[in-house]
């Protein structure tokens, strides 16, 4: 019973959705106040609604109720609560669910926080969101219920998969779905510029604030993805170029080129067509992305159960959504005036830079991604594009990105001189080549990739340093968004120390070790005592007692497992990490091996700054947080006003 | 302004290919081996004391080489249509045993010896032909999958239909179902025999 | 008594299975044998693998993936390697076999020209289409330039006669 009240719920959600698309846009056109009015009510309605209908679920599968078809192929009895809780976004009808209730909380955070807004521009904003959730609550209502019964009901549940069962998944897909979900705010903001041709540097100031923090859920999301594959996985991969990595890469790089932009568009009245143009862009990869994982055109580790008949309700969604903004843009993009003046050096043209080198990045990896799927539909055969393809593009676009970061910091707006330019970054540079010289020369395996990311990153942080120095020295508040700027811009930096140094200086061990083998790396020692079978909740262990002695002293026991999942039978390796701010010391377990005396394959990594692929994120994520946290972005209607 | 249209575009191209997309099957791959000479080999049969078989000894016919082994649960599925195909048809169809002799089959803590596998290969594909029925005129073994390896073999069940010349002119990965074999298979041979 | 003796035997079975097992461990216990017999030839399959795919996995790389069929082209490209033939051919062989599916990295071929070489030629379709926008934003920024006074006159004049009287 309360299992249909769930499903009427999300119906009636469908209808309320429907409503607020269509009634606050034609109040807008037919200039009808009341109708405008009923946007934040019915996007209250709409919320209320699918929260009821994700509670639901969430009781349904907290009480094991395997009559649910949903809770049934992704639960079971003996999983622990936690995972009970998460696997109602573990499969694909129950993350559709997460999706919705998403959009409608970011669609009721708007409703809030646009008391300053005028009344048509809220219309048309809520409207906007209002069409894109009539989507995707249609979509999960007619093809992706998660609500569908199983009579009669099985005595227990499929479990979840086991590579799911993790603190990852409690944490990874909700940051990950509130940033794709949050570029549908920029992008509603976007489409009602549009609309209602009043393309001005308005619509982008009240679009930053959403726009950073979308992007910070995005930025959270993607390394939290990494950081858990990393740990999941077994063998000490962070980013693999999978399709549905891919898919979250690509609007976090539009993202980002939409924020540098829309920096131009609010203060200098610059790039208005462009900056809609990204917004658009942004969601519109958002979508993309959900149509690629989940259409099964693309075969990736990730991807959900694919069905073509769902694809193609995505990819109608997708064109419908895409193609009439891309048309509107079109059509009304064109009356956009021109901003201020812009010299060939200047910030405006650093940040355009940026957008451009952002832009082609993301078209790289878009390519890269779909081309096998354009090689087959020319029935020209089939080919594989991995990481060797995408390493090999993708790192050269991206280092001008990083490196026009100090000078995009420097250059003033409207007319910068190379002469001025190139003094106020002299520190910086001699900082980067002695460092680079300094890799090249006196580390043993210094390359020269390993010595131009060293320098790249020095460039930066000394930029940063020397622009903030600079900046303490003149009378004047400082505001938030300045610490922001350089702070997201340090967590740049961090992360590609991290990546240069684990590529550059990464070990890997693969042994067969019997009990009181040792295995050295560097200035470690890695010793297995034995290896014992244990019983967990609902899997069965082999782990593995690997002493680690660092200096011949004991630093820690490591446990590594190889589990065996009751439910589904399949073998899953649970490495051992000591992770330390400066390296990662990985032991995985694999299969015992035949032999006189009983051996297991193991391998050992050692793993240089890998950390800092994770640190660099935090301090990216907590620079947009201090740079939403300005108070512009909270002045009173009468503050604006003046 | 018609550089305003330029991402509507190639927005429209990008569907275009992804609708298509939709009907392809990523997981299917083409056979880059279909109108090449069939790789040469030399295996031991069922039949302990003839000599080893191969397909230049299928010379100046059309034959098919159906690639199976006990452990293939889908090999199953496919099983009974071969045997009345066998029956019906004068196309032979040869057996290839892909690795019976698994990882999990050997105890751990000793080794086969490469005739104790084979031995057991036999025993065992021997039990499975009499209790399924045998199609096959011969049937041959590749217990380490190397000739596998030359043949593309990825995924068992799969099938090839060779020419009278020995070139490879079908391959097909996944059980043989009867609407296959009519629309494609027969016809092929029919053509081949013609020629 | 009875209890004692059978205690002294289990002390006595506990302490020589504590020898014996020590024994056991300061002769085995030795520095972990690589996997691989022959850590050139593994460095180099390392470097080839991690360029090929795993067929039968979805979305694997040939040197990560643990499925038999790996296992065997692995064997095979070892093979391979002592017969001291260059990763070219080695890639050459697979793809004979397999298709260009196999490989991770795509050959550069016509069919691949726009893959490889799109991306740069949009970088630089992006620069001269930003240096033209510039450019041309700057050319407007000079008409919107306010009007010298010898302009101001100019229209003074222009105005008073096109004045009604």
């Amino acid at each position: 019973m309360i299992v249909e009240i769930g499903h009427f719920a999300l119906i009636l959600a469908t209808c309320v959705a429907f409503l607020q698309a269509v009634l606050p846009l034609a109040g807008t056109m037919l200039d009808r106040p009341r109708w405008q009015a009923l946007a934040k009510p019915t996007a209250w309605l709409q919320f209320s609604l699918i929260v009821l209908a994700y509670a639901v679920l969430t009781h349904g599968a907290v009480t094991d109720d395997f009559s649910i078809k949903y809770i049934a192929g992704h639960s079971n009895s003996l999983l622990p609560m936690e995972f009970k809780v998460s696997a109602v976004w573990g499969g694909h009808e129950g993350s559709l669910l997460l999706w919705v209730l998403m959009l409608s909380g970011w669609t009721v955070a708007v409703a809030w926080f646009s008391k300053t807004l005028p009344l048509a521009m809220v219309a048309r904003v809520i409207g906007v969101l209002g069409w894109v959730s009539v989507g995707f609550l249609s979509f999960t209502v007619i093809t992706s219920s998660p609500f569908e019964r199983l009579i009669p009901a099985p005595a227990d549940g499929r479990d979840l998969n086991p590579l799911l069962q993790d603190p990852g998944l409690i944490i990874h897909p909700p940051m990950l779905y509130m940033g794709y979900v949050g570029f549908s705010v920029a992008f509603a903001f976007a489409i009602a510029a549009l609309l209602s041709g009043r393309m001005d540097a308005a619509w982008a100031r009240w679009s930053r604030p959403w726009t950073i923090v979308a992007w910070m859920f995005m930025t959270a999301g993607i390394a939290l993805g990494s950081w858990w594959a990393y740990y999941e996985l077994g063998w000490g991969g962070w980013w693999f170029w999978d399709p549905v990595e891919n898919a979250s890469l690509l609007p976090w790089l539009f993202g980002t080129a939409l924020i540098h932009a829309l920096m131009v568009t609010d203060k200098r009245g610059g790039f208005k067509a462009w900056s809609i143009l990204l917004a658009i862009g942004a969601f519109s990869l958002s979508l993309l992305g959900t149509f690629l994982v989940r259409s099964g055109v693309l075969t990736s580790v990730h991807s959900f159960a694919s069905d073509p008949k769902r694809g193609v309700f995505i990819l109608i969604f997708l064109a419908l959504v895409v193609g009439i903004s891309l048309t509107l843009f079109a059509w009304r993009a064109p009356k956009a005036t021109l901003g201020g003046k812009m010299g060939l050096v200047s910030r405006e043209s650093m940040l355009l830079a940026n957008s451009v080198l952002l832009v082609v990045a993301t078209a790289a990896v878009l390519l890269g991604t779909v081309y096998p799927l354009i090689v087959d539909a020319l029935n020209l055969g089939k080919l594989s594009v991995g990481a060797p393809y995408f390493n090999a593009v993708f790192v050269p676009l991206m280092v001008p990105v990083v490196f026009l970061m100090v000078p995009g910091g420097v250059a003033h707006w409207r007319e910068a001189r190379w002469a001025e330019l190139a003094h106020a970054m002299r520190w910086p540079a001699l900082a980067a080549v002695l460092v680079g010289l300094g890799v090249l020369f006196f580390s043993t395996r210094g390359t020269w990739l390993t010595a131009m990311g060293m320098a790249l990153a020095t460039w930066v942080v000394a930029g940063l340093l020397h622009q903030i120095v600079n900046r303490m020295q003149k009378p004047g508040r400082i505001p938030p968004s300045f610490w922001g700027m350089h702070l997201a811009h340090l967590g740049i930096a961090v992360v590609v120390v991290g990546i240069t140094l684990v590529k550059g200086y990464e070990v890997e061990r693969d042994v067969r070790m019997g009990v009181g083998d040792t295995v050295q790396i560097e200035n470690y020692s890695f010793e297995l005592m034995g290896v014992s079978e244990v019983n967990g909740p609902n899997f069965k262990a082999l782990r593995g007692e690997v002493r680690v002695n660092k200096d011949e002293k004991l630093l820690e026991v490591l446990y590594p497992e190889k589990r065996r999942y009751f439910s589904s039978n399949m073998p899953m390796t649970e490495a051992a990490i000591d992770s330390g701010f400066f390296r990662d010391l990985y032991v995985s377990l694999g299969e015992p091996i035949e032999g006189e005396r009983p051996q297991w394959s193991v391998r050992v990594y050692y793993k240089p700054f890998v950390a800092w692929l994770w640190y660099g994120s935090i301090l990216m994520v907590l620079g947009g947080l201090l740079a939403v946290s300005d108070r512009r972005y909270r002045k009173s209607p009468a503050a604006i006003a003046a | 302004m018609k550089k305003f249209l330029i991402p509507l575009g190639l927005f429209l191209v990008l569907v275009g290919f992804l609708a298509v997309g939709l009907t392809r099957n990523p997981q299917e791959i083409p056979s880059p081996l279909v109108g090449k000479p069939a790789p040469a080999f030399a295996l031991p049969t069922l039949d302990r004391s003839a000599p080893p078989f191969g397909p230049q000894d299928m010379r100046g016919q059309v034959w098919m080489l159906n690639v199976w082994a006990t452990w293939c649960v889908a090999c199953r599925e496919e099983h009974p249509l071969l045997v009345a195909f066998s029956k019906v048809n004068q196309l032979p169809i040869v057996g290839l045993s892909y690795k019976e002799i698994q990882s999990q089959d050997m105890p751990s803590g000793s080794k086969l010896s490469p005739d104790d596998k084979l031995q057991r290969a036999r025993e065992r594909s021997a039990q499975w032909l009499q209790r399924y029925g045998n199609p096959y005129a011969a049937t041959v073994f590749d217990l380490d999958g190397r000739v596998g390896i030359d043949y593309g073999v990825y995924g068992v069940p799969e099938t090839y239909v060779i020419d009278q010349k020995g070139v490879i002119r079908y391959k097909r990965v996944g059980v043989i179902t009867q609407e296959l074999l009519d629309a494609q298979i027969l016809p092929l041979v029919k053509k081949l025999n013609a020629l | 008594m009875s209890t004692n003796f059978l205690g002294i035997k289990r002390l006595m079975q506990g302490v020589l299975f504590l020898l014996a097992a020590a024994a056991a461990a300061t002769a085995q216990s030795k520095e972990a044998e690589l996997s691989a017999k022959e850590p050139l030839i593994e460095q180099r399959l390392i470097h080839i693998s991690e360029e090929l795919r795993c067929l039968v996995c979805q979305n694997e790389s040939l040197a990560s993936s643990r499925a038999e069929l790996a296992n065997d082209l692995r064997e095979e490209v070892r093979l391979l390697i002592r017969q001291d033939k260059s990763d070219a051919a080695i890639k050459a062989y697979l793809v004979e076999r397999y298709g260009d599916f196999v490989l991770y990295r795509p050959e550069v071929k016509p069919l691949t020209w726009l893959l490889w070489f799109g991306p740069f030629a949009l970088l630089l379709c992006g620069v001269v289409g930003m240096v033209l926008y510039v450019r041309q934003r700057q050319a407007v920024q000079k008409l919107a330039q306010p009007l010298s006074e010898k302009e101001r006159d100019q229209v003074r004049v222009l105005l008073k006669n096109g004045e009604s009287p």
